[in-house]
């Protein structure tokens, strides 16, 4: 394609200090953007579509490089093929200089807000034109045929129940920005059933600014229906101390500090459970593809310890489980130590990190492309129940992952999704 | 989307069940590749599962799948390009046809010994590599190794395909023989000297797949061409793996160089012993290493002179590299070409009939990509601030094959006398205590993350994994 450059370019290049000169993205490339001399293999700005077909073949990793530039003063190809290595990344200021010049003048901090507004983490992919592709259409609201049936909103918030935290436990590396503990509330003689993929409510005591309660925040359960200690009237939760806004400025989460900081012993004021279609199913032969990232982790810990624990008794009959987790970076990943010594028999796990220092970014949805074969055998088989939680990004990029793995498949993801969805096979919960 | 058929015993993507001859003879070859590999593949690796990257189907997207495979469980099978409708012979008196689905009768002889020769090597390198996984260096360049392992083992198939195919009971028989040949053995060796050399340690691995991958590269591209279309194709598919075998080499003498400089460096010397003494190999080691695989995969490309290649080009069956991008004649009658020959103890130039120097034209293509890759490392020098330059030595320097096998030339491409050569031998290949040496760095390292001291970590994992990624499960 010519399509005419936008304000701002993700501009895909190549690194000339690791690629081997091998071809294989020349050869690869559907739309012959990509050329080379005797010195070095360069992509040419205006024919790259952002396919992405030359990506994994790159036995190097040399052909992921991404500078953001602005579009009419992008890289040329003569420019390329003299470099020894790849050009810094332009600071925001210099971009921002640059499309002002370019404007002729004018504020470089409006430009700059432009260009962030502008500007997605991974390059806009839809070359067709065709409308936005709305991932939560396909999400499910029923729930698998043989799940167990749920208990909903025993109770509310003009009464909720109180539960004693019995447990609380950081369940990633010390120190990490994105601190998560696993906190364990028990119920006593209260009567609070639950089913893995539920959730509850936490009502933080004291009163807002404006003097008024604080209203409930919601977590999902990381404990199998017969709780986090068997037998006991318990469960768990995974909870994430918010110290920064989506946008990075300070704020102080009022329910995940309160949860962070409880002692064992402190009471808790509980209402739900929540939750009637983002549920397992419970005939032992079916197969589970959880895709989470960061505390979207817990409804999966949830059916994935149900499974083990049916596994251990003997009642499992070999569904299949595949995990793909994304965290930041392994540090931050919460319950690593314990998902890694999983058998690996047992469940297929995929993590991907997406700021390992020196690494490029790698998002659930890329470790779910390169495992397609196996995701296409899932997803034609009628067994299969799909779950997606984490952060509300995420959500996109994953059903279209989805999507694409079925198309390049052949098979049609307008039926298939709509059967997952009508079969509550398809569960998306983000936030 | 070409799909590959996994639901056979063989995968593929030729239709095999509609051909129950051609089945039915893999059928029969199968066990035989099975037994060869577990006799011969990598040592005490059964049972491992390996992140390998596996082919789906043949197009961009699909080639490419990575995941941990079990070891003797990879998809050993037959994979093609598409076929391109309307293609040419492009070179050669057959210009302008169409391409042959079928072997031309006249040329049967000599398409089956390019295909034995192109196969034979596949195995044997293989072979060359076996114990190497008992002194890996790290859990990653293990998974290399094994990566290298299957796709060699896969391109065998790939040719013993064409052999059962196009070639009846002589292409059967050929390809039974490529499992019994073994390498470096003295009563049935494999078909060409470098596959019979050993490769001892994993500095002469790196140099191996840098170098004599990088021969396999520019073989296949020549046989890309060739107006015998089941050939182009099956080794256009054979390409796209090649690359991952040169990068092995590329990054790994690449990354044993950054830990020498590291080290140099860090100990402000660049006494070799002193290097040595620090446990890394250096430099001038490192040279004598590239010095001997460069000569001797130059070799491989056959002798300077060639009415084998004349007759392979001009019957449309091995073309040059990059030919259809070449703005020539593609029939090369009456033009010349410069070869090096000796005469009177001086090397000279010789103009030869084009046609006959193809093996010529090829080898100098190579050495032009080669020499780009020397360049590179010598940038890894030159970052760390040490005054050496690698290079490849001249194209004369310790052959064996042509007219310039036997003819006393040092690595700056003076000829020199007998005793001259050979007392300066050690200083320019390997000697047997260079090769000592480094074997006795080497030592199996296999925790995730970790690397053995004479080599730095890669710049990045396979597929982007964290260099720390469990790339082999030992089970």
């Amino acid at each position: 394609m010519n399509a005419p450059m936008p304000a701002v370019l993700r501009q895909h290049l190549i690194d000339p200090e690791i690629c081997i000169r091998c071809n294989t993205c020349e050869a690869t490339c559907p739309v012959a953007a990509i050329t080379h001399d005797d010195r070095n293999y360069v992509i040419e700005a205006s024919k790259c579509n952002f396919c992405m077909a030359c990506i994994s073949p790159c036995p190097t990793g040399s052909i992921d490089n991404w500078r953001q530039v602005p579009g009419a003063k992008a890289y040329t190809v003569e420019e390329q093929l003299l470099w020894d290595e790849l050009p810094p990344e332009l600071s925001a200021e210099q971009l921002a200089a640059q499309l002002a010049e370019l404007a002729g003048g004018g504020d470089a901090a409006a430009v700059v807000d432009a260009v962030a507004a502008a500007t997605p983490e991974t390059p806009a992919t839809d070359p067709t034109g065709e409308a936005a592709f709305n991932s939560a259409q396909w999400g499910a609201q029923v729930p698998p045929w043989s799940a167990a049936h749920p208990y909903t909103k025993l109770y509310g918030p003009k009464a909720p129940t109180m539960a004693t935290v019995v447990g609380n436990v950081k369940v990633n590396e010390a120190g990490t920005e994105n601190e998560t503990h696993h906190i364990v509330l028990d119920f006593g003689s209260m009567p609070f059933p639950v089913l893995e993929g539920q959730s509850i409510g936490v009502i933080p005591p004291g009163v807002d600014a404006q003097g008024k309660p604080h209203h409930a925040r919601q977590y999902s359960i990381a404990s199998p229906r017969n709780g986090e200690r068997p037998g006991y009237n318990n469960l768990s939760l995974t909870v994430k101390r918010v110290v920064n806004d989506p946008q990075g400025r300070p704020i102080h989460g009022v329910a995940s500090n309160y949860l962070c900081d409880a002692a064992v012993g402190d009471k808790v004021q509980v209402i739900g459970p929540f939750g009637a279609s983002f549920l397992m199913p419970n005939h032992p032969k079916s197969h589970l593809v959880m895709i989470c990232t960061g505390t979207g982790s817990a409804p999966m810990r949830a059916m994935t310890e149900w499974r083990r624990r049916l596994r251990q008794s003997g009642k499992f009959e070999g569904g299949k489980l595949m995990l793909f987790f994304g965290a930041r970076t392994q540090a931050e990943l919460p319950y690593f130590g314990p998902l890694t010594s999983l058998p690996k028999d047992f469940i297929d796990i995929n993590l991907a990190f997406s700021r390992t220092p020196g690494a490029p970014r790698r998002y659930v949805q890329d470790l779910m492309r390169e495992r397609a074969a196996d995701l296409v055998a899932l997803l034609k088989d009628p067994n299969t129940c799909f779950y997606v939680c984490g952060l509300k990004a995420m959500e996109e990029g994953v059903v279209l992952a989805l999507r694409d793995i079925a198309q390049n498949a052949g098979l049609n993801w307008e039926t298939l999704g709509a059967t997952l969805k009508n079969e509550g096979r398809l569960h998306l919960e983000t936030y | 989307m070409s799909t590959i058929n996994y639901s056979e015993k063989i995968p593929n993507n030729v239709n095999l069940s509609e051909d129950k001859t051609l089945q039915r003879a893999l059928e029969h070859w199968q066990p035989n590749y099975l037994n060869w590999w577990n006799d011969m593949g990598p040592d005490g690796s059964n049972n491992f599962d390996v992140y390998l990257r596996t082919a789906v189907s043949v197009d961009a997207d699909g080639w490419a799948q990575f995941g941990h495979v079990k070891m003797p469980d990879y998809r050993w099978g037959i994979f093609l390009n598409p076929k391109e409708e309307g293609r040419q012979v492009n070179f050669g008196e057959h210009k302008g046809e169409a391409a042959w689905q079928d072997v031309p009768g006249e040329h049967r002889a000599n398409l089956r010994r390019i295909i034995v020769t192109q196969g034979d090597t596949e195995p044997a390198s293989v072979e060359q590599q076996r114990h190497l996984g008992l002194t890996c260096p790290s859990q990653y360049d293990l998974r290399n190794l094994f990566q290298v392992n299957v796709e060699e083992g896969r391109h065998l198939w790939a040719m013993v395909y064409l052999l059962h195919k196009y070639f009846g009971r002589d292409g059967r028989e050929e390809a039974e023989a490529l499992l019994d040949r073994r390498s470096g053995d003295s009563d049935n060796p494999r078909i060409l000297q470098a596959f019979n050399e050993p490769t001892p340690d994993w500095l002469s691995f790196y140099m191996f797949t840098y170098f004599t991958d990088r021969d396999g590269k520019f073989q296949l591209c020549a046989l890309a061409e060739s107006g015998f279309d089941p050939l182009a194709r099956t080794t256009k598919f054979m390409l796209t793996e090649e690359a991952h075998h040169m990068f092995v080499g590329e990054s790994g003498v690449s990354r044993v160089i950054a830990r020498t400089c590291q080290v140099m460096n860090e100990l402000k010397t660049d006494d070799p012993a002193k290097i040595r003494a620090a446990g890394v190999i250096d430099l001038p080691t490192i040279q004598r290493y590239l010095n001997f695989h460069f000569s001797v995969t130059i070799d491989l490309f056959g002798a300077d002179e060639s009415s084998n290649a004349a007759i392979f080009y001009n019957s449309g069956l091995k073309g040059r590299y990059e030919e259809t991008k070449r703005g020539d004649d593609h029939r090369l009658q009456g033009q010349t070409y410069k070869v090096l020959g000796l005469k009177e103890g001086h090397l000279i130039e010789r103009e030869v009939p084009m046609l006959n120097a193809l093996n010529e034209v090829l080898r100098d293509d190579y050495i032009k990509d080669s020499i780009g890759g020397v360049q590179r490392w010598n940038k890894v020098i030159e970052k760390a601030g040490i005054p050496f330059k690698l290079q490849a030595p001249h194209k004369a320097f310790n052959r064996k094959i042509g007219t310039l096998a036997g003819a006393h030339i040092s690595p700056d491409g003076r000829a020199v006398s007998a005793t001259e050569f050979a007392a300066r031998q050690n200083e320019w290949l390997p000697s047997v205590e260079d090769r000592a040496f480094v074997a006795s760095l080497m030592g199996r390292v296999t925790e995730a993350g970790k690397f053995a001291n004479w080599i730095a970590p890669p710049v990045m994992g396979i597929n982007r994994q964290p260099v720390d990624f469990d790339y082999v499960r030992f089970n």
